[in-house]
C-alpha cells in the first residue's frame, strides 16, 4: 500500500508538442507532507515522465529508465529510444509486476517528440496503457478530463496550452483535498525538455458558495 | 592451409598469432554456394544460388525473414544459420514487444557478433561455419552487414560471399558507387547480374536463385519465381523486346498484360508489341 503519494498530473499535446502539469504536493495519507517535490522528469532526450502515486516507486521507475537510457546511449549508434519505446517497456514493467502481486503504485504520464511525432500516453499500476491526444491521473481522471474534453482542441498555441492545464489545475486545487498551490508545467518540443520553475495559481475563495455552502441545504455542511 | 599442430583447438593461438579454428570455419563459408547483397539510401535487396543436390531434392533455403524489416542471407553451414536466423527472429520479437518498436539491425548484427565470438573463446564450443548477409532498415535508412564466424562484422553497399563470389564482387565493385541512389528495380536487377557472374556460364533461370527485397514502405519478402524469372527475361534478352509483366510488389514501369499462370519456359517467347 501506498505511503507518500502525489496527486494528479494532467498533459496534453498542443501545437509543437506536448505540456504536461503537476502540483509539488506529495501527502502522507491526509498530512500535506512534502510540497517540494518534482513529479515530472525527462527521460533521454525525448521524452518527460509525470507521475501520481507513491513516490519511492516513482523513484524506482526513475532508476530503472535510468538504466534502460544508459544502455541505449552505450550503443552510441545513432539510434534512440523514443517516447513510445519508453511507454512500452514501462507497460511491461508495471504489468509484470501487477502479476506478481507486487505492484508499483504509480500512474504515469509519458509524453514525448520524437521526429517530429508527438506522443502522449499514460500506464496505470495495473498496466492499462493508452494514448491520447489529453491524459490524466488520479483526481484528474474526473475533473480534467472532462475540462480537456471540451475544450482541448488540435494545435493549440503553448499559451492556450498552458492556460487550459492552469485551468484544469486550478479545479483540481479547489476540489482535491491532497493538492497544494505549488505548480510546475512541462513543456516537451523537438528540441528538448524544459519544465518551468515551480509557481502559485491566483485562486479565489469569494464565491457566494463558499461564503456560504449551506444556503440550499440547511443542516450540512 | 595445410594441417599444423596448433589447428586443433579454437582456444589455441598459433606461434603466428592465429585462431587456425576459426580460419577454417570461414573457409566452410567460401565453400557453400554464392549469397549477395547489395543497398540502396532506402532498399536492400539479398540473392543467393540455390543449388539442390540433385534434381530429385528440393533447395536449400538461404534466404531467411527475421523480421518485417530484417531479412538474412547465409552461406556455409546451413544448419547453424538455421540456428542464428532463428535467435536473431527471437532478439526481434523480443525487443518488438518490449518496446513496440523494430529492432535496430545495427544492434542485431552487434548481439550476433558478440555470440560468434564467444564461440571462437570456449574450448567445448566450436565457431559457426556460416556467413551472415544481414540487410535491414533502421531509423538511419538501410543497411547491409556481414557477420564473420570470427565474430567480425562490418557494414558493407554491397558484398558477395560463397564459392565463386570473387566474380561477383568485381561486378559490384565496377557498380556500388551508384547504388546509394539506385531505384529498387535497378538494385534487383544489379543482384540478378551479380548472381550471374557467379554462376560462370550456366544459365541463370529463377529455378536457381532466390531473390529476396526490403525497403522503406515494404516488409522483407522473397520474390516469387515468376517475378524472379520475368526480371531475368526482362534485363538479359537485350536484342527482343522482353515479355513485360507487372512484379508482384513494386509499381510496374511499363504497361504489361495479364501474367500468365506458367512461367514463361524458354526465352525464345515471342516479343510482344507495348
Amino acid at each position: 500500500y501506498p505511503y507518500v503519494t502525489g496527486t494528479s498530473v494532467v498533459g496534453v499535446k498542443y501545437k509543437d508538442g506536448i505540456l504536461m502539469a503537476s502540483d509539488m504536493g506529495a501527502s502522507y495519507g491526509s498530512t500535506l507532507r512534502y510540497k517540494s517535490v518534482e513529479r515530472m522528469k525527462p527521460i533521454g532526450k525525448h521524452s518527460l515522465l509525470g507521475a501520481s502515486g507513491e513516490i519511492s516507486d516513482f523513484q524506482e521507475i526513475l532508476r530503472y529508465l535510468d538504466e534502460l537510457i544508459l544502455y541505449d546511449n552505450m550503443w552510441d549508434d545513432g539510434n534512440s529510444l523514443g517516447p513510445k519505446e519508453v511507454h512500452s517497456y514501462l507497460t511491461r514493467v508495471m504489468y509484470n509486476r501487477r502479476n506478481k502481486f507486487n505492484p508499483l503504485w504509480n500512474s504515469l504520464v509519458l509524453g514525448g517528440v520524437k521526429n517530429g511525432k508527438k506522443y502522449l500516453g499514460t500506464v496505470s499500476m495495473i498496466g492499462v496503457h493508452f494514448e491520447d491526444n489529453h491524459v490524466a491521473t488520479g483526481f484528474g481522471n474526473h475533473l480534467a478530463r472532462p475540462i480537456l474534453r471540451e475544450e482541448w482542441r488540435e494545435d493549440l498555441s503553448y499559451e492556450d496550452g498552458v492556460k487550459l492545464l492552469e485551468k484544469c489545475m486550478r479545479v483540481l486545487l479547489y476540489r482535491d483535498r491532497s493538492a497544494v498551490n505549488k505548480i510546475q508545467i512541462a513543456k516537451i518540443t523537438e528540441e528538448g525538455v524544459s519544465i518551468s520553475k515551480p509557481y502559485s495559481l491566483r485562486t479565489f475563495w469569494e464565491f457566494n458558495a463558499f461564503r456560504n455552502p449551506t444556503v440550499g441545504a440547511e443542516g450540512s455542511w | 592451409m595445410f594441417r599444423n599442430q596448433y589447428d586443433t583447438d579454437v582456444t589455441t593461438w598459433s606461434p603466428a598469432g592465429r585462431l587456425f579454428q576459426v580460419e577454417y570455419a570461414m573457409e566452410a563459408v567460401k565453400q557453400g554456394s554464392a549469397a549477395i547483397g547489395l543497398r540502396s539510401k532506402t532498399h536492400v535487396v539479398l540473392a543467393c544460388v540455390n543449388k539442390a543436390n540433385s534434381e530429385l531434392s528440393s533447395h536449400q533455403k538461404k534466404i531467411f525473414k527475421v523480421d518485417d524489416h530484417i531479412g538474412v542471407a547465409i552461406a556455409g553451414l546451413t544448419a547453424d544459420g538455421r540456428v542464428l536466423s532463428r535467435y536473431m527472429r527471437s532478439e526481434c520479437i523480443n525487443y518488438s514487444f518490449t518496446y513496440e518498436s523494430p529492432l535496430p539491425v545495427g544492434r542485431l548484427v552487434v548481439q550476433l557478433a558478440d555470440k560468434a565470438q564467444v564461440c571462437t573463446q570456449r574450448s567445448w564450443k566450436r565457431p559457426f561455419g556460416v556467413g551472415l548477409l544481414v540487410g535491414g532498415l533502421d531509423e538511419s535508412g538501410a543497411h547491409l552487414y556481414y557477420n564473420c564466424p570470427s565474430g567480425n562484422y562490418f557494414e558493407y553497399q554491397a558484398f558477395a560471399i560463397g564459392s565463386r563470389s570473387q566474380a561477383a564482387k568485381t561486378y559490384l565493385e565496377r557498380k556500388f558507387e551508384s547504388f546509394m541512389g539506385s531505384s529498387r528495380d535497378d538494385l534487383i536487377k544489379d543482384a540478378l547480374f551479380a548472381i550471374k557472374e557467379t554462376l560462370q556460364g550456366e544459365k541463370l533461370k529463377s529455378s536457381i536463385c532466390t531473390v529476396a527485397v526490403l525497403g522503406v514502405g515494404e516488409p522483407f519478402h522473397i520474390l516469387d519465381q515468376e517475378t524472379v524469372q520475368q526480371l531475368i527475361n526482362e534485363h538479359e534478352i537485350v536484342e527482343e523486346e522482353a515479355p513485360a509483366e507487372q512484379e508482384a510488389a513494386a509499381a510496374a514501369d511499363q504497361d504489361a498484360p495479364p501474367a500468365d499462370e506458367a512461367p514463361p519456359a524458354d526465352q525464345g517467347a515471342a516479343p510482344m508489341d507495348i
